[in-house]
């Protein structure tokens, strides 16, 4: 009973409302709880952002326009090959060590927030593991593998387009990733989670109506919305999840998209070096019979 | 300004004209483009040049419509027929004066068809005229160059029949040929280091891409690793090992085939299968007449064209103070072959050879 009125009394910081907002979810707007670790995560988190920029703009002369023209181009680079696992100078990828350092901390204050919010909540630690998965694939591309591979270098650039350049050269390196069984599986959860997520929103929409938006009452008390969306499932592909279980497979196939991945990125250079020769060994990959470009050649061309 | 008739009858008769006009448009809209499809043609149709097994994927997609319209400066290029010498014809060295040694044995009315010939073909008309110029000393190596390219760079040039090269094809009629380039790293204004400081710009060199951008003085003058694969499933070594081919290794040998496939309008597939970049058991015949290529291209750059730094005046040297460079875009400006394969060499027995000219 709260008959004096003391809801409010624990509430801190004043919620805002906006109309705008209210289209795409909840109207209200904060109160945002940092504490220390928030604090913590958000200075880190600038100082990389700052060093990073800051970086790019000398990398320009600090021209202003250029800088904005050359944005998309623009990185803060590991260090050169050369200098392994030593502090390199930094205009040669100390910038990025130092940077990196911020990241790192800032990082993982975030997720020691989700960990302690959830908790101060009395919630599971659903957010906090899915979280510390993905901190597992940033872990094993900036920290393990630079370390097993016994150089900064490997770690990939602050950069729009260079980190996308780094992940195709890295692909190529190492004799095609596709061929690396944990890519697959990498993929297949990845592109599992978007099935999985537009199959579960649509059936969820699809029985409103029936009240199978109260999702959480129609996991402990199964009502009409649950057994038409089960029934629809089952006619359609003999098969269907439950209102509790659909959400675990959906946390297992995000969760395990960077899990898997992380192996696979771990495992490359480190273990195997050329993904499409380990394939063939493996009888993973067809070889193909045939010799290359005969008549195709007497076609068009330029 | 409409009737009143009409604009009370409308007043009357409330009618929502939106939802059924977006429908009669869309569906009006769209019968009248797949009309026009098939009617008209696809405008923006492709033909595909296949380039490896069934199955593969590999092909080489290209528009009709450039397909049709072919390389514009194949129209100019400008030609006579060769005099085969008769006996007692004067030669050259005893005619000028001014009559360069390798040019020296020709009879004058050869020497006279090619000096001419070589005016046009470069846009300069002071070439041999006996004046003190860059140009002409430029031009006596650029002559031994284009002998050695027809004769000790047979396999590329002539890869499919006889179509050699003589000064237009990297000229086309201009004074300073097209798609030359120049050293370009560290790049302008950069305060770092090591291969931070040779990439992620949108320069020349790296086709406006992040990629290094000294792929091309690195691996096509420089004689530079260009293979980054490790041929076993497991081969040891680190990053910061002498000789290893890092990531950053691997993004300019990216760059430099980015390069080649811009300078000959084809895509990966034209050399390579694309699952296995490294495996040569799976490569197209291209990828060995490219390979043949790039030897010809570093031996341009390092023995003909880097030496002539000190003879070109400053206007024509980069801003790091290097010789103009040569490499796939020069000659072949976006095709295949340079001028679609046109024969040019077969007027020019003078060019064809180190040795003497053999005319027919």
């Amino acid at each position: 009973m709260d008959n004096e009125n003391n809801m409010m009394a624990e509430r801190m910081g004043q919620p805002r409302y906006s109309t705008l907002i209210g289209w795409v979810g909840n109207a209200q707007l904060g109160p945002i709880y940092l504490g220390y670790f928030g604090v913590i995560s958000l200075a880190t988190g600038l100082l990389w952002f700052n060093i990073v920029g800051i970086n790019m703009l000398a990398q320009v002369g600090w021209d202003i326009p250029e800088f904005i023209r050359q944005l998309f181009w623009l990185a803060l680079e590991p260090p050169s090959p050369e200098y392994g696992l030593t502090m390199p100078p930094l205009n040669d990828g100390g910038w990025y060590i130092i940077s990196s350092f911020f990241l790192l901390v800032s990082v993982c204050s975030w997720w020691l927030r989700t960990y302690l919010l959830a908790e101060q909540h009395k919630m599971g630690k659903h957010v906090a593991w899915a979280f510390a998965s993905a901190i597992w694939l940033f872990l094993v591309l900036g920290l393990f593998r630079p370390i097993l591979m016994g150089s900064w270098s490997e770690a990939v650039p602050y950069g729009i387009f260079p980190h996308l350049d780094w992940t195709t050269a890295f692909s190529i390196r190492y004799g095609n990733l596709y061929y690396n069984p944990f890519h697959c599986l990498s993929i297949v959860f990845l592109y599992g989670s978007v099935l999985l997520f537009a199959m579960h929103g649509a059936t969820i929409l699809a029985v409103t109506r029936q009240g199978g938006d109260r999702e959480l009452e129609q996991i402990v008390d199964r009502g009409t919305a649950s057994e038409r969306a089960g029934l629809f499932w089952r006619w359609t592909m003999g098969f269907n999840a439950t209102m509790e279980g659909i959400h675990r497979w959906a946390w297992w196939f995000a969760v395990l998209t960077p899990i898997t991945g992380g192996i696979g990125i771990l495992l490359t250079g480190t273990v195997v070096d050329n993904w499409f020769i380990w394939a063939q060994e493996h009888h993973f990959a067809p070889v193909y019979d045939g010799s290359y470009g005969y008549e195709a050649f007497n076609g068009e061309g330029g | 300004m409409l009737p009143k008739w009409f604009t009370n009858w409308n007043k009357e008769n409330p009618t929502n004209v939106f939802g059924p006009g977006i429908i009669v448009g869309v569906v009006g809209g769209a019968v009248f483009v797949a009309a026009m499809i098939v009617a008209w043609g696809q405008p923006f149709a492709t033909a595909s040049t296949q380039t490896g097994p069934r199955g593969t994927g590999m092909s080489i997609p290209e528009f009709k419509s450039a397909l049709a319209e072919g390389d514009p400066t194949i129209g100019t290029f400008i030609t006579s027929d060769p005099i085969p010498p008769q006996p007692g014809d004067q030669l050259a060295r005893d005619a000028y004066e001014e009559a360069p040694e390798i040019l020296g044995d020709l009879t004058v009315a050869n020497y006279d068809r090619l000096v001419e010939a070589m005016r046009l073909w470069t846009g300069i008309p002071t070439l041999f005229n006996g004046e003190d110029n860059y140009q002409t000393t430029v031009a006596m190596r650029m002559i031994e160059m284009t002998q050695n390219l027809n004769e000790g760079w047979d396999g590329h040039v002539n890869a499919n029949g006889q179509v050699g090269v003589t000064c237009a094809t990297c000229h086309r009629g201009q004074p300073v040929p097209s798609n030359i380039w120049f050293d370009n790293t560290p790049l302008p204004n950069t305060n770092m280091a090591g291969f931070a400081a040779v990439q992620n710009r949108a320069s020349s060199t790296s086709g406006a891409t992040s990629l290094p951008s000294d792929a091309l003085s690195k691996l096509l003058a420089d004689y530079g690793q260009i293979t980054v694969h490790d041929l076993e499933s497991r081969v040891a070594g680190s990053p910061s090992d002498e000789g290893y081919q890092a990531i950053q290794h691997t993004e300019r040998t990216y760059a430099l085939m980015n390069y080649f496939a811009n300078s000959l309008g084809v895509n990966c597939n034209f050399c390579h299968n694309s699952r296995a970049f490294y495996d040569t058991a799976q490569v197209t015949p291209q990828w060995a007449t490219a390979s043949l290529g790039i030897g010809m291209v570093q031996e341009l750059n390092t023995e003909y064209l880097m030496p002539l730094v000190d003879v070109y005046p400053e206007e024509r040297l980069g801003h790091l103070g290097d010789a103009p460079k040569a490499a796939c875009a020069t000659c072949h400006k976006g095709y295949q072959q340079p001028y679609n394969g046109l024969n040019v060499i077969k007027d020019w027995p003078e060019l064809a050879t180190t040795g003497t000219p053999e005319y027919e």
